[in-house]
C-alpha cells in the first residue's frame, strides 16, 4: 500500500509575516488563512472534513484541534495536531494524504499560525533538555546548529563562504517575492561574513528571523481535486525519520535523518533526485541546506559546499532552492516557517510562481527539518501535464 | 557572593546518583549490564537494547571536543554573561555529552584532550564541566 498519486493539494493560503502583530492573536490568523485557503481551492468550510493542525507557541492548551476547529465551526471527521516541530507541515501533507487514503475524510485543512513579539523568549523543554542541557546554556536551536556547521567544516573542509551562499541566491529569489519578510534589496557572500557573529560560526544573516504569521493547506481526494480551481498537486511520495532529539546524542551530528527519510519518499514516488525540477529544504540555518542536499542525495555526502558554490540556487538558475526566499529571507512564523516551504513548492507546481517562476516546474522536493535536525519529514510533490 | 541566577538541575529518581556524584566530584555513569554500553545521560533502560539493567560506574573524566560553539548571544537573559563555551564533549567510555569548556575561546578546538572540572555553582549544585587536559 502507498500513499502515490492518491491524494492532492489542491488550496493555499498564506499571510505575508509582520514584526509587530499588535492585537492579532494565533486563532484570528488560522481563521484568515484557513479560509484564503478554501476559497482558494475552489471548496466551501462544510467540504473541509479533515483538520490537521500545529499548536502555536503563543497560545498553547490541552485539545488545541478542537478548540481551533470551533473556533472556527469545522466538524471534521478526523482531527489531530501535529508535533514534529518544523517537520509539522510536511508531516501535516503526507498524514492528511493517509487519511483520506484510510477512507477517513476527504478534504484535511492543514493549518499553522502564531505570533511572535519581540523579545519573546520560548524555551519550551522536555524534563530531561531541562535539566541536561539548559544549565549548560544550550538553548533554542542556533546552539546545536553552531555545533552542526562546526563540526560539517571540520569532517569536510565546508567553509563560511560556502554556507552564506545559500542565504545570498535564496535572497535573490525573495526580491521576487511580494510575502517576504526581506525583499528589498540583495545579499552579498561579505554582507552576510560581516554580519554579527551569533553562534560561532553562525552569523546574524545565516539564522532565521522569527516573526508573525500563518498559513494553511487544503489536501483532498483524487475526486475532489478533479474539480479544483488550479491544477492539483499531487503527493506521490513521502518519507518520515527521527533518530535523536538533542544534536548531542544523535548518531552524528553531520548525516542526518533526512537519510532514509529522503530514501523512503523517493522510493515510494519511484523518483530519483535529478528528477527534481526544484528543491524547497527546511532553512532554518545555511548549514541546514548543505547537509539536506547532502542528505537527501542531491550531492555526494560532504560535498554540499562545493555544491552550493557551483550551482545557482536562484529561481532561475540551474538548481531552483527555496524560491520563496527560503524561511531566512522570507522569515519563521512559528510552526507557519515550515510550511512556507509546502505553500511555495504548490505555487511552482500550480504554475503561480509569479515573477519567481521555474520553468517547466512538474516535479519538486520538499524537506521539513524538525529541532535540530531531529524530526524529518521528506515530500515529493507533482503537478501533472 | 551574588546570587546564582542560571537554570539548575532537578534532579529525578533516574539521575539523582548522577548528580549526587558531580557534588562529591565524582563523574559517574550509567552502564547497560545486558549489552555493555555507556549510557548519558541517565535514562530508565538502556536505549541501546532497551534491558532495565543499569549500573552507575565511575568513569575517567576523560574525553575530547567532539563540536563546540562560542554563544557571544544567547536566547535567554540568564546567560546575559555570554559569551560561553559550549561543547558537546566525547567522553573516553564513550557518550556524549553537552557541557562547557572553562577557557577562553581560542583554547577550544574539535579534538581538543578535556579532563572533567567540577563547577560547585551554588551550595547544593555541582554542574559537570571541561577544562582543556
Amino acid at each position: 500500500m502507498s500513499l502515490k498519486g492518491t491524494a492532492a493539494a489542491i488550496g493555499i493560503g498564506e499571510l505575508k509575516p509582520f514584526k509587530e502583530p499588535g492585537d492579532l492573536t494565533a486563532l484570528a490568523m488560522m481563521g484568515t488563512v484557513a479560509a484564503e485557503a478554501i476559497a482558494d481551492a475552489g471548496l466551501e468550510k462544510r467540504d473541509i472534513d479533515g483538520f490537521l493542525v500545529g499548536v502555536p507557541f503563543s497560545d498553547p492548551g490541552m485539545i488545541y484541534p478542537g478548540v481551533a476547529a470551533e473556533v472556527m465551526g469545522i466538524n471534521p471527521r478526523m482531527l489531530n495536531q501535529v508535533d514534529i516541530g518544523g517537520a509539522s507541515a510536511a508531516g501535516m501533507i503526507w498524514r492528511a494524504a493517509a487519511a483520506i487514503h484510510a477512507g477517513m475524510c476527504s478534504a484535511v485543512l492543514c493549518l499553522m499560525a502564531d505570533v511572535n513579539k519581540v523579545g519573546d523568549q520560548r524555551v519550551p523543554t522536555v524534563s530531561v533538555q531541562r535539566e541536561f542541557e539548559l544549565p549548560y546554556g544550550n538553548i533554542g536551536a542556533n546552539c546545536g546548529y553552531a555545533m552542526i556547521a562546526h563540526r560539517h567544516m571540520h569532517e569536510y573542509g565546508t567553509t563560511a563562504r560556502q554556507m552564506a551562499k545559500v542565504a545570498v541566491d535564496q535572497r535573490r529569489s525573495a526580491l521576487k517575492n511580494p510575502l517576504a519578510t526581506f525583499n528589498e534589496r540583495p545579499l552579498t557572500i561579505d554582507e552576510v561574513l560581516n554580519s554579527r557573529m551569533i553562534v560561532d560560526p553562525l552569523h546574524l544573516y545565516e539564522i532565521v528571523s522569527p516573526v508573525s504569521g500563518g498559513a494553511a493547506v487544503v489536501v483532498a481526494s483524487a475526486e475532489i481535486a478533479k474539480r479544483a480551481k488550479h491544477p492539483p498537486v499531487w503527493i506521490l511520495g513521502a518519507g518520515e525519520y527521527s533518530n535523536h532529539s538533542t544534536i548531542t546524542y544523535a548518531p552524528s551530528l553531520t548525516t542526518s535523518p533526512i537519510v532514509p527519510a529522503a530514501e523512503a519518499a523517493f522510493a515510494m514516488a519511484g523518483l530519483k533526485p535529478t528528477d527534481m525540477d526544484f528543491v524547497c529544504p527546511y532553512d532554518c540555518y545555511t548549514i541546514t541546506v548543505i547537509v539536506t542536499l547532502e542528505d537527501a542525495g542531491f550531492c555526494k555526502k560532504g560535498q554540499g559546499g562545493p555544491f552550493v558554490m557551483e550551482h545557482d540556487l536562484g529561481y532561475d538558475g540551474d538548481f531552483p532552492c527555496n524560491t520563496h526566499g527560503g524561511q531566512l529571507s522570507f522569515g519563521q512564523a512559528g510552526l507557519a516557517g515550515g510550511m512556507s516551504h509546502v505553500t511555495e513548492a504548490i505555487r511552482q507546481l500550480m504554475g503561480r510562481g509569479e515573477g519567481r517562476q521555474v520553468k517547466n516546474a512538474a516535479l519538486g522536493y520538499v524537506n521539513g527539518n524538525g529541532g535540530i535536525m531531529s524530526e524529518q519529514a521528506s515530500l515529493i510533490l507533482e503537478r501533472r501535464s | 557572593m551574588s546570587e546564582y541566577l542560571k537554570p539548575l538541575p532537578k534532579p529525578t529518581p533516574i539521575s539523582r546518583p548522577f548528580w549526587e556524584a558531580a557534588r562529591r566530584h565524582e563523574l559517574m555513569l550509567q552502564r547497560c549490564e545486558a549489552c555493555g554500553a555507556f549510557i548519558h545521560y541517565p535514562r530508565p533502560r538502556c536505549p541501546n537494547c532497551f534491558s532495565d539493567r543499569l549500573e552507575w560506574r565511575r568513569a575517567s573524566g576523560r574525553g575530547t571536543v567532539y563540536s563546540y560553539t562560542v554563544v557571544r548571544r544567547a536566547s535567554s537573559r540568564a546567560f546575559a554573561d555570554a559569551p560561553y563555551v559550549l561543547a558537546i564533549v566525547e567522553l573516553a567510555e564513550g557518550p556524549r555529552m553537552t557541557t562547557n569548556i572553562v577557557a577562553t575561546p581560542e583554547k577550544v578546538r574539535i579534538g581538543t584532550p578535556v579532563e572533567v572540572y567540577f563547577d560547585d555553582v551554588t551550595p547544593d549544585h555541582t554542574l559537570v564541566k571541561f577544562k582543556p587536559a
